[in-house]
């Protein structure tokens, strides 16, 4: 079974305030830290676990403004055979659409049964890219997957709904997934394996070498300006050291009658 | 501007409430644009349904088929294909829901129509689509445009609008059945309801939630402990379940439980709107995070920016402390 993985490499913002750049279109990332999107995280666990248990290849593919890319390294060590990057510097720029159309530009003339992608990725939350590229090149598609089950060279799937609620649906292979958190426990990458990634197949493309359009460049979605959001309530900071502050949250539970 | 269509969700018989949440959203836009808002409903032995909805729009649409007897997106898009083609809405709203996300960005490549998902407000500013949404897991908010186009579509986030009723029923419109392409390559083959639970964590008076900040499933005794001395019940948020230190049945949020506890203390949870959704209704909620731009401090009423280590083996001893204390007096 030859599987594709669509990996997308984000900013890991816990614990950083993001600032608005001057233009107010974008955000200073400079001094955070990337890596490989949480839901493609467990999309490539899947693939892997796939070809652990049917054989076959599974390649990662990223488009990315880095030449140098952690997060693909890393996939590489985790067991993906090959990685291909579509570099381009004004990739931040570029939408879920045209992204979506770069993926598809490599994608149709490659062979394959599967393609993974994460549900959504951390820094836009659009969920778009995935059925987006399933609906170009015209394939069968579930979204927000939790299991799933190879029966008879169809892929039986448990897509996630609210409220606790699942739903089966199944697929014709080739066809496209898009993977919800929680459906594996994705492996860890050793530094030792990272090092040793470098030495697998890693193809570097742009957008001139695989012949993409001028007119793909009509994206949808245009972000005017950032801003901080206004806090839904006006919550109060304790302050003081661990004592000042834990007899605080006491005088406050006593106070509303939870404790007594 | 001539008409505004949303998609109606439903399951199990019911609509779901983020419909009626997404039709008061569409009627305002309606009203500013001048515009017909139009709900449509696809399902199978739907007409209670219709009448229910017509309280919400000028008109409602059923587009009542045993082929579209389940949430099946290929089934359902072309349906909506045929729907806009015909009436030409200039805007397609869509709940942000499994099901919506399913079908809207399919729906938006077949007919060319710009898309933008997750939204918290929508607009019209000098003719441009203008939109609200979060970005960064909810750290920041970004005024968005699309590219200008005859219509647009937009899925919209779940339970941060009001629902409101109308005081008079729009029309009420059975469509006529199409004859919709086969496809033989996907099959939705049932639902599969949330299994019976040991706890109902939805009653609790005290909720002690944690998050991904406890960093491992070997750190949850001392949460437990807390939640002991409180009189509490363990929940959690995504990331603990994905990680299977906790049973689904302690999730809260989306995919979980709603709670509206007289407590909520939500310890390592960063705050972002799929866990938020749960618990915003809490009575008081007091988070316990490092990141001092976390959101969770966003909906929480008291907040502690510091390492849970630290703080919750303290609050234990005090609380502890306190009751021992006064049973000795």
């Amino acid at each position: 079974m030859d599987i594709i993985v669509c990996v997308k490499s984000v900013p890991i913002t816990t614990g950083a305030e993001l600032i608005p750049d001057k233009t107010r279109k974008d955000v200073i990332l400079d001094n955070i830290p990337f890596d490989i999107n949480e839901w493609d995280e467990y999309a490539l666990e899947e693939a892997i676990r796939l070809k652990e248990r049917f054989g076959g290849n599974v390649t990662v593919i990223s488009v990315s403004s880095r030449d140098i890319d952690e997060a693909i390294l890393k996939c590489l060590a985790k067991g993906a055979d090959r990685a291909i990057k579509i570099v381009d510097k004004l990739v931040a720029e570029y939408d879920a659409y045209t992204i979506a159309k770069i993926l598809y530009t490599v994608i149709k003339s490659m062979k394959y049964d599967l393609i993974l992608c994460g549900a959504q990725a951390g820094d836009d939350g659009y969920a778009l890219v995935g059925v987006m590229l399933a609906s170009l090149l015209r394939i069968p598609y579930v979204t927000f997957v939790k299991r799933l089950e190879l029966i008879n060279g169809s892929l039986r799937t448990v897509r996630e709904l609210e409220e606790g609620f699942e739903e089966i649906v199944e697929v014709e292979l080739p066809a496209l997934l898009t993977v919800q958190t929680g459906i594996n426990e994705p492996r860890y990458a050793s530094i030792m394996a990272i090092r040793k990634a470098r030495q697998k197949e890693i193809i570097t493309l742009d957008l001139k070498s695989i012949n993409f359009a001028e007119s793909n460049f009509d994206g949808w979605i245009e972000i005017q300006e950032f801003f901080t959001p206004e806090r839904r309530k006006k919550c109060i900071m304790l302050q003081g050291d661990l004592n000042e502050i834990t007899t605080k949250v006491v005088e406050i539970l006593r106070q509303k009658g939870i404790l007594r | 501007m001539k008409e505004i269509l949303v998609l109606a969700e439903h399951r199990l018989g019911k609509l779901k409430d983020v419909t009626f949440e997404v039709l008061t959203k569409g009627r305002k836009l309606a009203q500013e644009n001048n515009a017909r808002l139009t709900a449509v409903v696809i399902g199978y032995d739907i007409d209670p349904l219709g009448e229910e909805l017509a309280y919400y729009a000028d008109e409602v649409l059923i587009y009542d088929d045993y082929k579209v007897k389940e949430f099946h997106s290929e089934y359902f898009r072309q349906v909506l294909s045929h729907i806009i083609l015909d009436r030409k809405p200039e805007v397609i709203l869509i709940p942000h829901t499994s099901y919506g996300l399913e079908l809207a960005p399919s729906l938006a490549i077949e007919l060319n129509i710009p898309i933008i998902t997750d939204v918290l407000e929508i607009s019209f500013e000098n003719g441009r689509f203008v939109v609200i949404r979060e970005y960064f897991g909810g750290k920041l908010k970004a005024k968005v445009t699309l590219r200008e186009s005859p219509r647009y579509i937009a899925t919209v986030r779940v339970g941060v609008s009001k629902s409101e009723k109308n005081e008079s029923k729009g029309q009420v419109t059975k469509m006529q059945n199409l004859d919709l392409m086969d496809i033989p390559y996907k099959r939705v083959i049932g639902l599969i309801k949330p299994p019976p639970e040991a706890v109902d964590i939805s009653s609790a008076g005290i909720i002690v939630a944690v998050g991904r900040g406890i960093g491992d499933a070997k750190n949850l005794p001392l949460i437990e402990e807390l939640s002991k001395v409180i009189g509490g019940v363990i929940a959690c948020s995504r990331p603990v379940v994905d990680m299977k230190w906790l049973p689904k049945e302690r999730l809260v949020g989306l995919s979980g439980k709603v709670v509206k506890p007289k407590l909520y203390l939500a310890i390592g949870i960063s705050g972002q709107f799929y866990h938020v959704y749960g618990m915003m209704n809490s009575e008081l909620i007091i988070a316990i995070n490092k990141d001092p731009n976390a959101p969770i401090f966003g909906v929480a009423d008291y907040g502690i920016v510091e390492d849970l280590f630290k703080v919750v083996p303290q609050l234990i001893s005090k609380i502890y402390g306190k009751m021992y204390g006064e049973e000795n007096k």
